[in-house]
């Protein structure tokens, strides 16, 4: 579904992604690895077009995506959650949802607001609260119900347990299994190797923005020296 | 207490296009975070187009609707020249610096100038009264126009409405999600260029409807869309950039306050809405409902700036040569070749003044002329009052200006990027206001005249020779102080502000030290200006000579200090033949606009460019 | 060892949010100590706090025993602490040698000379300077051209240009190859035993941090957890937990 083929990109000078390759297959749920500063954000906004490639080809379902406009890469099926949650703070939660609205895409699940309101109930409670009076676990989970608005077919999710208490990050899980039942699929770029176990079917971990391990949890707990390399010290 | 009332009522109605022209600024500014100086130009075409179709849909639909109808096509018309403005000059440059961003809308109003010439003429309009709404009320006794009553009840409607836009639909929430982060509507797939477009319009169509809507009190003409922007400006500084209720206070506040000005004060209501401003600004540097900005979303264009070097023999030799020329042209030429010389000097240490600020400090000023024209004043006011001899008097155009330097530079500097420009151009307004009302010492609009220099410096040879040596002092100081630590320091400020401050350089007061600096040499200029002409008007002041002096920097290229004189120097040559064209302005207006999204280097640097290409300049490593 | 920086119960809050807890912590002199912990864990306001850009809210900072809590950056960076950023910010516009006389002439005071060229000043000091961090070879080229690599080489000789006791170094190999980082924090280990000064720096790669800090200290939402050296911070089960992995966040999600 989505193949990255030898991207290369830069933030200035610095060099993040160096000739990264990788593909995810449709209805897979993928977890990308590795640590702090080692290109994972940069990966899913290569992806998403907020940076552009300097080299290197991004493909969704065969189509080019290097080169085009963040909105049309959206538009084709891609929803973006960031890393730093970017929530619009002056909107409510109603507004940060229709913000995010797009029309029924074919083969996508189509997302309403009750439906998400089912998937998130504390978002219900809070829908008319401005954005900055949520706490970061709320405001975590109305950055993935506001892409859901836009029906994707592939979900990138920046580090979504990030700096959020345990008890959420329990139920953001249990939302992402339920997207995957969906038949969504799902990129998720983690620390936590705990977290990523539970909700993806297969590893890919980076370092230095190269890849460095790709395969399933299975293949990677029989390889103790590549997660004591890259993941934990 | 009846005079009272019906002063306020006029200062209300006054406040509806005032307003409108300002809430579609602040709208465009909140979005796009482009300062449209054109903005005024949007404002005068809705005035004229507003007359023309007055004059012919009533006629179609009856008075009423043909009035009213009338007023709501325009807004759809002018929206649309919006679009295509935005489209065309706006789109390429949205990530270009500010100055860019400035000075292409410059171009816009020129442009928009002579169309509005071609097609309506020279003569100023009169608006057609509404229909129906010819009397007056009398409130208390006092005679109050029906159609100011119509436009105060209006009014809180259209903020009502723009309210309920921004608030309540699909394209306002937009609107709010994209003044916050741009990047992040559009990676939810939002088309964020044509949600630029479609403010953009918008913003032009509220300008237009402020024109059409003034029509019945007032008419249309041709310096409409430079007349705006003062109080333009200062209502969205008061009002705080980007809050539309921000406008809407500020707008009631100056247009009241310029009501009672005119009926207790009338020699001070322009320069009275400036004093509200400044005091406003003291307590609050971003405007009542603004918010605090961080500035930096602008990035560099073209390429990196090379190391600035001292001349190599062969540009000394180069510069002595033209200076060799320029000091034995007296002996081959005419007295009015002479006098076009004198000038291109003149406006050469002017521009030059303003390249010092902007290209090396980075500081963009949209004032520059106040100091300038300062300095002229400075000079004659002395030659006037005080009947100081004119050696005397003109080393009090760089004090004064500089003084004023100080002063200005004292609220601006506080403030960066956009802010800093809006805050020059209002203070340079103050300037320019105070000179032309304060008539018991200026003289106003008559304008200080018999300023002549002393009689060994008069006749056009020997004046020129003047001019000579004190402009090409003048440059030469400004590339000493280049090529030393202070001008190390300005361009390090400019550079990355974060790493001066973090080796100890305060680069606040190093700014403010160069603005002062910037302002005596552009006074200096002013008084070599005074002398040379005998006389001094308002018109030295204006924010046309601010803008005369900004373009010639860009046309010359910001990043060298030679861009400011060789810009002077090839505009005053193509003024004199672009001038005598009818339609200058346009031609003007369209070259300023092409240099900004083709050429953006300037002359210089498009020069060294091709020269490059064809091996005549050596390659260095940073081209 | 004597104590260079002495940090006192020091915390910022910004409204209700408290993004510095009262921590307290000492650097002293000829160490290199690493400042590690999760992204939003106080690390950049920790920073900010010590250099003067942010006020503490309460907590004292001090400098070879001399109080600095609260005085202006340019104040605390004439008493000799200096810093290096995450993006460099050196300057575009001027060439590597002239990055560093800048730093000098500000060191010596003379910035706001109108007169003299600027690139006649300091320029033997500056060289030794470049040709310690390496950099000698390319004095004269225009720092826009320059590698990341070396732009970050080119920020360490600036940073020494004053003669710093403490230097701050906020991600100094970050955005770098891996052979580079290893380079880069060789270099400043040599100068640090050489020049006697001491360097807090806040590092994600965990190579470097546990090849090159003498001492780690480990912060996580606004509190320091952790305060020793590689083998004691390693094997605190807190710090496992929150920051180098091998957690036991998720036990309940794995038994479900």
């Amino acid at each position: 579904m989505l193949e990255l083929r030898d991207v290369n990109s830069f933030y200035g000078k610095a060099h993040i992604l160096q000739d990264l390759s990788f593909s995810v297959g449709c209805g897979e749920v993928v977890a990308l690895l590795g640590r702090n500063g080692a290109g994972k954000s940069t990966t899913m906004k290569s992806i998403i077009q907020i940076v552009r490639p300097r080299s290197g080809s991004v493909t969704l379902a065969g189509r080019e995506l290097v080169g085009q406009p963040s909105y049309r890469v959206a538009r084709s099926g891609i929803g973006y959650v960031p890393e730093d949650r970017r929530i619009f703070t002056a909107l409510t939660v109603l507004e940060n949802l229709e913000v995010g609205r797009q029309p029924r895409r074919d083969g996508a699940p189509f997302w309403t607001v009750d439906a998400l309101f089912e998937l998130f109930p504390n978002l219900y409670e809070r829908r008319n609260r401005l954005g900055k009076a949520m706490s970061g676990g709320e405001q975590q989970m109305l950055t993935i119900a506001r892409t859901l608005m836009g029906n994707p077919s592939l979900l990138l999710l920046d580090e979504p347990s990030e700096g959020i208490a345990p008890v959420i990050v329990e139920q953001m899980a249990h939302a992402i299994l339920r997207l995957k039942a969906q038949g969504l699929t799902v990129m998720i770029s983690e620390q936590n190797l705990h977290f990523a176990r539970v909700v993806a079917d297969r590893a890919i971990i980076i370092e230095s923005g190269a890849k460095k391990f790709d395969g399933s949890f299975e293949e990677l707990a029989a390889k103790p020296e590549i997660r004591d390399a890259y993941l934990a010290v | 207490m009846g005079f009272f009332i019906a002063q306020l009522l006029t200062g209300l109605a006054n406040a509806a296009a005032l307003f409108l022209v300002a809430s579609g600024l602040s709208l465009i500014f909140g979005v796009t975070r482009i300062v449209n100086f054109a903005h005024g130009s949007f404002y005068m075409l809705g005035a004229y187009v507003g007359i023309t179709l007055m004059g012919v849909l009533p006629g179609v639909l009856g008075p009423h609707f043909g009035f009213w109808g009338a007023i709501v096509l325009t807004g759809l018309i002018v929206g649309l020249a919006g679009a295509l403005v935005e489209i065309v000059v706006l789109r390429p440059i949205y990530r270009a610096p500010e100055l860019f961003q400035l000075v292409a809308t410059f171009g816009v109003i020129l442009v928009v100038q002579d169309l509005a010439l071609m097609v309506w003429g020279a003569e100023d309009q009169m608006g057609p009264r509404a229909p129906g709404l010819r009397g007056v009320f009398r409130i208390l006794g006092e005679p109050i126009p029906k159609y100011d009553i119509v436009l105060i009840c209006i009014t809180p409607f259209i903020l009502l409405a723009l309210w309920a836009l921004i608030a309540k639909t699909r394209l306002g929430v937009l609107v709010r999600a994209a003044t916050q982060d741009r990047e992040m509507v559009a990676a939810l797939g939002v088309n964020q260029r044509w949600l630029f477009t479609g403010v953009f319009a918008l913003g032009s169509a509220l300008a237009s409807w402020g024109g059409a809507l003034q029509l019945p009190k007032g008419g249309a003409d041709l310096l409409m869309d430079f007349n705006i922007i003062g109080p333009l400006f200062v209502v969205t500084v008061i009002g705080g950039m980007g809050s539309l209720p921000g406008a809407f206070i500020a707008a009631v506040l100056i247009s009241v306050l310029n009501v009672f000005g005119v009926a207790y004060m009338p020699q001070s209501t322009l320069v009275l809405m400036f004093v509200v401003m400044a005091i406003v600004l003291i307590v609050r540097p971003y405007g009542l409902l603004g918010k605090e900005e961080v500035a930096g979303e602008h990035g560099q264009s073209g390429a990196p700036e090379t190391p600035i070097r001292p001349f190599g023999q062969r540009g000394k030799i180069a510069v002595a040569g033209l200076l060799l020329v320029l000091a034995l042209l007296p002996l081959v030429t005419q007295p009015f070749a002479l006098v076009l010389l004198t000038d291109i000097v003149i406006f050469a240490l002017f521009a030059a003044s303003l390249q010092f600020i902007l290209g090396t400090g980075g500081l963009v000023s949209f004032g520059h002329a106040a100091f300038y024209g300062g300095g002229a004043y400075a000079a004659a006011l002395m030659v006037t009052y005080a009947k100081t001899p004119m050696e005397i008097a003109f080393l009090f155009a760089p004090l004064g200006a500089g003084m004023l330097a100080l002063v200005i530079g004292w609220f601006c500097i506080r403030l960066s990027g956009v802010y800093f420009a809006m805050l020059t151009l209002a203070f340079s307004q103050l300037v320019w206001s105070l000179v032309f009302q304060w008539r018991a010492v200026t003289r106003g609009d008559d304008g200080l005249i018999d300023i002549w220099p002393s009689a060994w410096l008069s006749g056009t040879v020997p004046y020129y020779y003047f001019t000579l040596v004190v402009g090409v002092l003048g440059i030469l100081f400004l590339r000493t102080v280049i090529h030393a630590p202070f001008g190390y320091a300005l361009r390090a400020g400019r550079d990355s502000a974060r790493q001066a401050e973090a080796m100890g350089i305060d680069v606040k007061r190093v700014q403010y030290v160069a603005f002062a600096l910037a302002g005596a040499l552009a006074g200096l200029a002013g008084g070599l200006f005074v002398f040379a002409k005998g006389s001094v008007f308002p018109t030295e002041l204006e924010i046309g000579k601010s803008f005369d002096a900004l373009i010639v920097v860009f046309l010359g290229g910001v990043k060298t200090l030679s861009g400011g004189i060789v810009g002077a120097s090839f505009m005053a040559a193509v003024e004199d033949w672009l001038t005598r064209l009818h339609y200058w302005r346009l031609l003007l207006g369209l070259l300023i606009i092409a240099v900004v999204i083709l050429a953006p280097e300037g002359i210089v640097g498009s020069a060294r460019r091709l020269g490059l290409r064809l091996g005549l300049v050596k390659h260095t490593e940073a081209d | 060892m004597t104590e260079i920086l002495r940090v006192e119960n020091l915390a910022k809050s910004y409204g209700t949010f408290e993004a510095v807890k009262g921590i307290s912590f000492t650097v002293r002199e000829g160490e290199m100590k690493a400042l590690i912990g999760p992204n939003g864990a106080g690390k950049s306001t920790c920073f900010n706090m010590l250099t003067g850009q942010i006020r503490p809210t309460r907590g004292e900072v001090f400098l070879d025993g001399a109080r600095i809590t609260g005085l202006p950056p340019r104040v605390i960076w004439r008493r000799g602490v200096g810093r290096t950023f995450q993006i460099t910010g050196t300057y575009q516009s001027m060439t590597v040698i002239e990055n560093v006389q800048m730093a000098l002439i500000s060191h010596n005071r003379r910035v706001f000379s109108l007169f003299g060229r600027a690139r006649a000043l300091y320029r033997t000091e500056a060289l030794a300077l470049l040709d310690r961090a390496g950099m000698a070879d390319q004095a004269e080229r225009p720092c826009s051209v320059l590698a990341y690599g070396d732009l970050k080489k080119l920020e360490l000789a600036i940073a020494l240009a004053h003669r710093p006791r403490l230097l701050l170094m906020d991600e100094p190999t970050a955005g770098m190859a891996p052979s580079a980082r290893i380079a880069l924090m060789q270099l400043t280990a040599e100068i640090v035993a050489e020049e006697g000064l001491s360097v807090l720096f806040t590092e994600h790669d965990m190579d470097v941090v546990f090849a090159h800090a003498h001492h780690i200290m480990v912060l996580n939402r606004g509190e320091l957890i952790a305060d020793g050296n590689a083998a004691e911070v390693r094997a605190n089960p807190q710090v496992q937990e929150v920051y180098l992995g091998g957690g036991m966040l998720f036990k309940e999600i794995d038994h479900a």
